[in-house]
């Protein structure tokens, strides 16, 4: 432990005579009665807003990115490496480990101003933000609140890749879209890094004015990959 | 010292009086507040169980603070497992001290910080600077506000007192590299501190940060933004130290489906911030390799004791609460005398610094008890409860000392006010005095304190007879 | 019915003709309304103010003077909100067990006008008349502690000859707030001088509040403007008949 060891023991104490308990040994991190009490606490809200029954989710999602100025395309799954093609402009793009290579397949031909690099080993940080973009899977996406969610894991880049370049194109496959937070929320995997992404960056800062592109890619590009041949 | 940036500040009636004065920041202000008032009432519609989550919202809450040191040894040895560390900090002084050393270990002069309220309140930048270590803040209107050598005046937006005029001409002075042409047009001021504060982004050794929320079962900590500085920050630099309040832990994975519900729609009125950030400890190859989280009581634990207190330690720092503030919507953050404004400031401040400064004492008494910010909080704090409560601690406060005019005149009307016989004689004793008024009906000078109504208002003259006068008159005595 | 009424201490000294209003209205709809003598102030003052331990008398005054009644009806918004949420609070904070149990089951019983007429004896035609513009301004207490929802509103619309016309930020707070217009002066005046405006905007002729506390903010920056508005409490308005 460090030196001040004896901060946390001042602590712990004072919350045990705060909430009226009278002295004992500080509290550690196992307790059946704390967690018998939390699995008890009342949950009387909607875990799902939306009935995939009553709402297309794809329909949703990409009208709720849409919302944040995110560009958002639905295309079929083979119409897929075609849409990545057209999506990019000149220059070089990062591409992490672990993305289909088949989203690229078109990239070589219709693209001749395009590089594609990868990041192993990884690129600094201003090589970084010299690129024109990156491409992208994500892990999940949330229809009703228009969220992508990345999870950094195959397909998807350490964190830095998403963020220092001015653009960014994520591939949203549809079986990925779940319809409400709730939902989202519990087929991630709490150990991994995430960012949730819901448009590209803004801020309101100056009189309450929206003003995107802060930090963080200005452009976001989703591509939303459907199941069915003809869309 | 438990806010040592926040030191003999004038009681709230004086600081208004100034804030009042000042026109530009009333518009400001009125335009603010009226705009992410209707389009938070548009964003909280949607949900039809919005009621439910507020409930849900605010019973993990109270649960988390009952059992508050469980959770805090969770979270603890979870991030330790997970390759983080855990230092606990009592008091201001002491977390701005592990983090100074923690800086300085990590051989850097300065680092870039993501805004964080729990910095502000422990004066974490003067501290450093007091060890020659610069920090540059990185939220646009934190940037603002640090340029500007002000102090912030809004939890979310803290440099609304700023309109964009002000703001172009703090960058053309402060700001080393700025364009010379630059106008104030939002965007252009926006894309000025991008590339300012792009280059301070690529270089940085070490961030600074606080947390949203801290998940005790897992060691996540959460961070919810709008700009992307907080991910440049949470993910560029080598060694991340996240300075956060302890009241911000929260059971497990799954609460977020409700705070992520609840925080958006009421802070920004959006169904969803553009970036929201989650990391437990380090992680190789991805972000920072040394992570350090400091666990800060400063005063929680006094607000924790009192049990009506302590509800105001569920706030999520949404600022709902400022926004449908008729007070704070006329006077601004500044006169609160706090990093915390509005309703919410007016009820943790007192419980995390004490109610005898002139301006804790006089914060309880900021409210006409509306209960506009009760209606909003998206956990259910009853801020108007916790207001009268904390009025009682300060007269209590103030009981033991021995003149107390205010004190001496409360004494004697409660004694006239809860008794029928003396207040029928009080009463025939005001409508006798009505010859001094005059036929009007209207009193247009009273003395002093009441002086301060009739400045711009009427008082009306006690009429000819009261009512339990005329009743005893016109129904033949007392029933 | 027979319907005792708790007058409150502003009301009772200043504003006695909302108090004659409520009986005449009340014994035109054919109920018995007694004012029992020995009553005196619900302690709101002294509550909000901070004042807690003062506030004990009053809540034992209170009780003692109502607790026989099965109805009680008060002009005041924010004194019946006092007894209905806070009086049993205040007793068993002082430790009185047998006071906070009266005062509990007094509160169900204690209403305000409108609350009285809509809710308990289930009228909205009370047969009143007054032909002007009137605007409604709900108090913070009606609105958010006692929760009247458009009781007020419904009265009003009918009332034969009454245009009820809207009022712009109509829940937004006058700036009362008992001691806070002497304590926050500056911020009070400012908060008036708004809703003052939007009431002279808004065309009415009379301003209809439940709260005189609220009438007499209003009421007197209306007159020292010199306004050509006057205010009414609402049962004076539905008191009125041809």
């Amino acid at each position: 432990m460090t030196a001040e060891g004896g901060s946390r023991e001042v602590v712990l104490r004072r919350i045990r005579a705060a909430t009226g308990r009278g002295p004992g040994p500080v509290a550690g991190p196992s307790d059946s009665a704390v967690d018998a009490e939390y699995a008890a606490i009342p949950r009387d809200y909607l875990r799902a807003h939306h009935d995939s029954a009553d709402h297309d989710v794809i329909v949703l999602f990409a009208e709720r990115a849409a919302d944040y100025r995110a560009v958002v395309r639905r295309v079929p799954a083979a119409g897929l490496p075609g849409a990545v093609a057209r999506a990019l402009s000149s220059g070089m793009y990062v591409v992490p480990d672990g993305l289909p290579p088949g989203w690229l397949g078109r990239v070589a031909a219709d693209c001749p101003g395009v590089v594609l690099a990868g990041d192993d080993p990884p690129l600094p940080a201003r090589a970084l933000d010299a690129v024109a973009g990156v491409i992208t899977g994500c892990t999940v996406a949330i229809a009703e609140t228009g969220t992508i969610v990345l999870d950094h894991g195959p397909g998807q880049g350490r964190r830095a890749l998403t963020l220092v370049p001015d653009f960014h194109l994520v591939v949203v496959r549809h079986d990925q879209i779940a319809a409400d937070l709730a939902d989202g929320m519990s087929r991630l995997d709490p150990a991994r890094p995430h960012t949730l992404i819901s448009g590209p960056s803004a801020t309101s800062d100056i009189e309450l004015v929206r003003v995107e592109g802060v930090h963080g890619p200005r452009t976001l590009h989703i591509l939303i990959a459907d199941a069915s041949p003809a869309s | 010292m438990s806010m040592p940036t926040y030191l003999g500040l004038p009681a709230f009636p004086e600081a208004a009086a100034t804030a009042l004065g000042n026109d530009q920041l009333r518009r400001n202000l009125a335009h603010a507040t009226t705009t992410i008032r209707i389009k938070r009432a548009a964003a909280v519609a949607e949900l039809a169980d919005w009621q439910q989550l507020r409930a849900a919202g605010k019973a993990i809450k109270d649960h988390t603070l009952a059992h508050l040191d469980t959770y805090l040894a969770r979270l603890e040895e979870r991030v330790t497992d997970a390759g983080g560390h855990v230092h606990w900090a009592r008091d201001a002084a002491e977390a701005n001290g592990i983090v100074a050393a923690l800086v300085r270990a990590a051989g850097a002069d300065s680092v870039v910080k993501v805004k964080s309220m729990t910095t502000q309140e422990t004066g974490l930048n003067e501290a450093l600077a007091a060890e020659h270590i610069t920090a540059l803040e990185t939220d646009l209107a934190e940037l603002i506000v640090q340029l500007g050598h002000d102090q912030p005046s809004h939890i979310l937006v803290p440099a609304i007192h700023r309109n964009r005029t002000e703001i172009r001409d703090i960058f053309l002075a402060e700001m080393a590299d700025v364009p010379s042409g630059l106008t104030d047009a939002p965007a252009e001021l926006a894309a000025a501190a991008r590339v300012h504060l792009r280059r301070a982004f690529l270089s940085a050794k070490v961030g600074v940060s606080g947390a949203n929320f801290a998940i005790a079962d897992t060691g996540t900590l959460v961070v919810v933004e709008s700009e992307g500085n907080g991910r440049m920050c949470l993910t560029l630099p080598e060694t991340l130290i996240s300075v956060v309040g302890i009241e911000k832990v929260l059971p497990s994975w799954r609460d977020l489906e409700v705070f992520l519900a609840l925080l958006p729609r009421s802070s920004t009125a959006e169904r969803m911030n553009p970036y929201t950030s989650t990391w437990t400890g380090v992680r190789p190859g991805d972000g920072p390799r040394d992570f350090h989280l400091v666990l800060l009581d400063n005063g929680r634990t006094d607000a924790l004791a009192d049990t009506i207190g302590r509800q105001a330690l569920r706030c999520i720092r949404c600022s709902a609460c400022l926004n449908v503030c008729p007070v704070y919507e006329r006077v601004g953050g500044h006169a609160y005398g706090s990093p915390y404004p509005g309703p919410i400031g007016a009820i943790i401040t007192p419980q995390l610094r004490g109610v005898t400064s002139p301006i804790d004492a006089s914060l309880p008494y900021a409210s006409t008890l509306c209960g506009a910010c009760y209606e909003v909080c998206p956990v259910a704090i009853n801020i108007p409860e916790a207001l009268v409560h904390l009025r009682g601690e300060v007269v209590d406060a103030q009981r033991s000392s021995p003149l107390h005019a205010e004190r001496i005149v409360m004494g004697l009307a409660a004694w006239v006010l809860r008794s029928g016989r003396r207040l029928g004689l009080a009463q025939r004793a005001a409508s006798a005095s009505r010859v001094l008024v005059g036929r009007s009906g209207r009193i247009r000078r009273l003395p002093p304190p009441l002086s301060a109504w009739t400045k711009t208002r009427d008082a009306p003259a006690p009429p000819p007879e009261s009512f339990r006068a005329w009743w005893a008159r016109t129904h033949g005595g007392t029933q | 019915m027979r319907i005792a009424l708790f007058i409150t201490c502003l009301t009772d000294t200043l504003f006695p003709d909302t108090g004659k209003a409520i009986t005449s209205l009340l014994e035109r709809l054919g109920h018995e309304v007694v004012f029992p003598a020995g009553q005196a102030c619900c302690g709101q003052m002294h509550f909000n103010s901070g004042y807690r331990r003062e506030t004990v008398p009053m809540v034992r005054g209170f009780a003692r003077t109502f607790g026989g009644f099965d109805a009680i009806v008060t002009p005041s918004a924010s004194c019946a909100a006092m007894v209905r949420e806070y009086h049993p609070a205040v007793a068993a904070e002082a430790g009185d067990a047998g006071l906070a149990r009266e005062a509990a089951e007094i509160a169900p019983r204690v209403h305000e006008v409108s609350g009285l007429l809509v809710n308990v004896l289930g009228m909205v035609d009370v047969g009143a008349y007054f032909p002007y513009r009137v605007a409604y301004h709900p108090s913070c207490h009606s609105l958010r502690l006692l929760r009247v929802g458009d009781a007020p509103l419904r009265l009003l619309r009918a009332v034969r000859g009454l245009d009820l016309v809207d009022l712009p930020g109509a829940e937004q707070c006058c700036g009362f707030g008992g001691t806070f217009a002497i304590k926050n002066a500056g911020t009070s005046a400012a908060m008036c001088a708004d809703k003052v405006a939007a009431v002279r905007g808004s065309g009415a002729q009379v301003l209809c509040s439940s709260d005189n506390s609220c009438l007499m903010n209003i009421g007197g920056t209306l007159t020292r403007q010199r306004a050509d508005v006057t205010v009414r409490h609402l049962a004076e308005i539905l008191a009125s008949a041809p």
